[in-house]
């Protein structure tokens, strides 16, 4: 990229023995043949101790010896075998994520066994009881499953114990404390029916109980690391640099990771700005589409605040990093960014909100249970052991399993869709959803500029200006240059920074850059009235000359999936931070009615507000630091992997590649994850209005809680894989 | 059923066995990528005199 020399030290850990190891993002592995490649390519390199590659995560972990191998030649060996890697840091939260999910694993794999070996001996004793089993082999198999499940029970509930003792503190109650309560009733009924030389022990049932919820338990944390790791890896495959003045004279290239407040940076002309900041040397035209919609270049010199995202167009920046401070555009963002993601907090998530029906329902059919069997005249030990089998019988098993299930079904469908859910829990609030509404500019328009006009243009002129355009670093000239298609530059071309490039070809003289500066702004001024988003750009050969439109691209299917949209009922908006002229030109090109230009952040805020008013619970589509807060106040949202990090942060879910159609996607997988929900937590209902009453009668046995239990797990579970199919939307 | 002096004390020992297998191989890692480990026994570099 550049003459200054990379430094990669802080993706960079120690390893044993003195050896470093790095993590880097891989594109492209997807079978033995390229691990392989990888691994014997990578270990064949001198001081280079072991490569390993994690496929399920699209990562190669190097271990070298610093003395004799560097991370520079590491990445160029990457790039040589044909696999172009991007070293990254796991971030602290993935980390934390997966330390969770291993501790899960285990509680897992340690109910698991204990649940084996204690039906083993259940088995035994249900047999035994309708055949021949002495008094003494049934105590002694009670005992024995009690000096299991006891301390499997205490070590692999702790998830739960820890969950429920939290909400019970705040006051509030979720489905970890029935689920506890079952469990330590049921072991503690079961210890002392076994005391008492009875028939019936419940082991197997509260560690089978804890079993299932595991797997639920285990199966929502890992959907949530694996979508981490793809975010993180997306982040790393960005390979977001800045150039940084390490001395007055020196430059070094950083990854943005490493940069500081207080450093300074180096941006050239046709670079992307990758910091907030201040300018604090230099003069240029900055275009900050991404950031806040706005298609026309602004001007920047010493003092002006430039942030992230936004493209520096015709001079070298000298900028300082600042943190948010009072005033800046940034700053409100993150205040407009906090109250919203605050106001949103309050959603309660289904399974949180079945539980507040739940438990108070089943404690009171307990107690219920326990009074009337007491009125009955049965004494108290039969009826509390009455009780506790319908707080056991109604433990929410297929209840745990309901959402999360259906969940890791659906957020594969979306992963296929190429959309990355952030939480299982945006996937229940798309179905609600009536409204959607898009930003303008890197949402509904592709990212990067092309030619609008290309087609009515000579051919040979848009070479000549292609050519041209390869002298220029101006995201003008280098849309013009991609168009074309352009190899050659034009020998002994020159730029002259905010005017154009002028040189000879053939003996004429040749110029691409403003149509002022090349007599063009008569031709201008029509080309602007077809294209009023468009930034023009002249080319003059000769007396041949042309005024070439290069602008946003809709995407290639935005039409298409408005009118899919609209067919299905959605209400679709329009609201950009854009001047009006190119917001209604892309309105009526997709056939949108209602739309609002020249928004500021807390205006857009304002809408989805009175949109909420309405009745109506929005969808918002954006990828701008200006969209961020309104991302984080819409019922749900959706940014492209372009957007700028902070929308990106404040997104629900990310959409990869070019097509918008996976907005439509989700919102039909999101539809049908809801539709399978809803079904799972009536089969939980139904289940129970089965099995309550024969435990109310008194006639549940160990042996009927077992089959009644992972039958209705099964079930829900078979339910929940209907969702990897996502209707048509 | 005494039968059951040594059986049963058999049973739990396959069990915990099986635990333990279980434990040490979560430990070593060997659940981090469950999909290459797929893929990694079509690799036959491991087999000697090819």
């Amino acid at each position: 990229m550049s003459s200054a020399a990379r430094d990669f030290s802080v993706f960079v850990r120690p390893g044993t023995d003195g050896a470093a190891t790095m993590d880097l993002a891989v594109e492209g592995i997807h079978c033995a043949a390229c691990m392989r490649a990888i691994e014997k390519g990578l270990s064949s390199e001198p001081g280079i101790k072991g490569a390993r590659v994690n496929l399920a995560n699209r990562r190669v972990s190097v271990e070298w010896e610093p003395s004799l191998a560097s991370p520079e030649r590491i990445l160029d060996k990457m790039q040589a075998i044909g696999f172009p890697a991007y070293p990254f840091s796991i971030n602290a939260a993935e980390d934390q994520e997966r330390r969770e999910e291993k501790r899960l694993l285990i509680c897992l794999g340690v109910a698991g066994f204990a649940m084996m070996n204690i039906m083993l001996l259940s088995v035994s004793v249900w047999a035994g009881n309708i055949s021949d089993i002495t008094p003494e082999t049934r105590d002694f198999f009670h005992w024995l499953s009690a000096c299991i499940a006891l301390p499997a029970a205490f070590y692999a509930g702790q998830p739960f114990f820890e969950s429920a003792a939290r909400a019970l503190r705040a006051r509030a109650v979720n489905m970890d404390v029935p689920i506890s309560l079952g469990v330590i009733l049921a072991l503690g009924m079961s210890l002392v029916e076994t005391m008492n030389h009875a028939e019936h022990a419940y082991f197997d049932s509260a560690v089978m109980l804890l079993f299932f919820l595991l797997i639920g338990r285990y199966l929502e944390r890992m959907m949530r690391r694996k979508t981490r790791a793809v975010a993180s890896n997306l982040a790393a495959l960005k390979a977001e640099t800045a150039v940084k003045f390490v001395s007055e004279t020196e430059i070094r290239t950083v990854p943005v990771a490493a940069l500081k407040v207080g450093d300074i940076v180096l941006v050239r002309p046709g670079e992307r700005i990758s910091v907030d900041g201040v300018v604090i040397e230099g003069k240029s035209e900055i275009d900050s589409s991404l950031v806040t919609g706005e298609t026309r270049p602004i001007a920047a010199t010493q003092g002006t605040d430039v942030y992230a995202g936004t493209l520096n167009l015709v001079g070298t920046l000298k900028i300082e990093v600042r943190a948010a401070e009072e005033g800046t555009l940034l700053s409100e963002v993150q205040a407009l960014l906090d109250k919203a993601t605050e106001s949103r907090s309050h959603y309660v998530k289904l399974a949180d909100r079945a539980a507040r029906l739940y438990a108070p329902v089943v404690h009171a059919t307990a107690a219920l249970t326990f009074i009337g069997w007491m009125l009955a005249g049965i004494g108290w030990h039969d009826a509390l052991i009455i009780a506790i089998t319908v707080l056991i019988i109604t433990c929410p098993c297929a209840l745990g399993l309901a959402i999360p299930a259906v969940q890791v079904v659906a957020s594969g469908a979306l992963f296929r869709a190429r959309v990355l859910i952030n939480s299982g829990e945006a996937l229940e609030r798309f179905h609600a959803v009536n409204t959607v509404v898009f930003d303008k500019t890197g949402t509904l328009t592709q990212p990067t500029a092309s030619l609008m006009n290309g087609e009515a243009i000579d051919k040979g002129l848009i070479a000549l200006a292609g050519r041209l355009a390869l002298t220029s670093r101006h995201p003008l000239a280098a849309a013009v240059a991609k168009a074309s298609d352009a190899r050659e530059p034009v020998p002994g071309a020159s730029e002259e920074a905010g005017v154009g490039v002028s040189g000879e070809v053939d003996g004429k003289p040749a110029f691409l850059g403003k149509p002022e500066a090349a007599g063009l702004a008569f031709e201008a001024g029509k080309v602007a009235l077809d294209y009023p988003s468009a930034s023009l750009i002249a080319v003059k050969w000769g007396d041949m000359g042309a005024v070439i439109a290069v602008g946003q691209r809709l995407r290639s299917d935005a039409k298409e999936t408005i009118g899919a949209l609209k067919a299905r009922g959605y209400h679709v908006m329009i609201l950009s931070g854009d001047h009006e002229a190119a917001v209604r030109e892309a309105a009526q090109a997709l056939g949108v009615e209602d739309y609002a230009a020249g928004l500021k952040p807390q205006e857009k805020i304002a809408r989805l507000e009175a949109l909420k008013t309405e009745g109506r619970l929005a969808l918002m589509v954006g990828d701008g630091l200006n969209d961020a807060p309104a991302l984080a106040a819409a019922h749900v949202s959706l940014s492209p992997i372009e957007a700028t990090h902070v929308a990106q942060a404040a997104a629900d879910a990310v959409f990869i590649g070019e097509k918008l159609a996976p907005v439509r996607q989700a919102l039909g997988v999101g539809r049908k994850a809801h539709r399978l929900m809803m079904e799972n937590l009536w089969l939980a209902v139904i289940y129970n209005f089965i099995a309550v009453p024969m435990a109310i009668a008194g006639f549940v046995t160990p042996l009927i809680a077992a089959l009644a239990m992972s039958g209705s797990s099964i079930l829900v579970t078979l339910n929940a894989l209907r969702a990897s199919k996502p209707e048509a939307a | 059923m005494n039968v059951l002096v040594y059986l049963v004390p058999l049973a739990l020992a396959l069990g915990l066995a099986g635990l333990g297998a279980f434990v040490w191989s979560m430990k070593a890692g060997q659940f981090e990528d469950l999909e290459g480990a797929a893929h990694r026994i079509l690799d036959d570099d491991d087999i000697k005199g090819r």
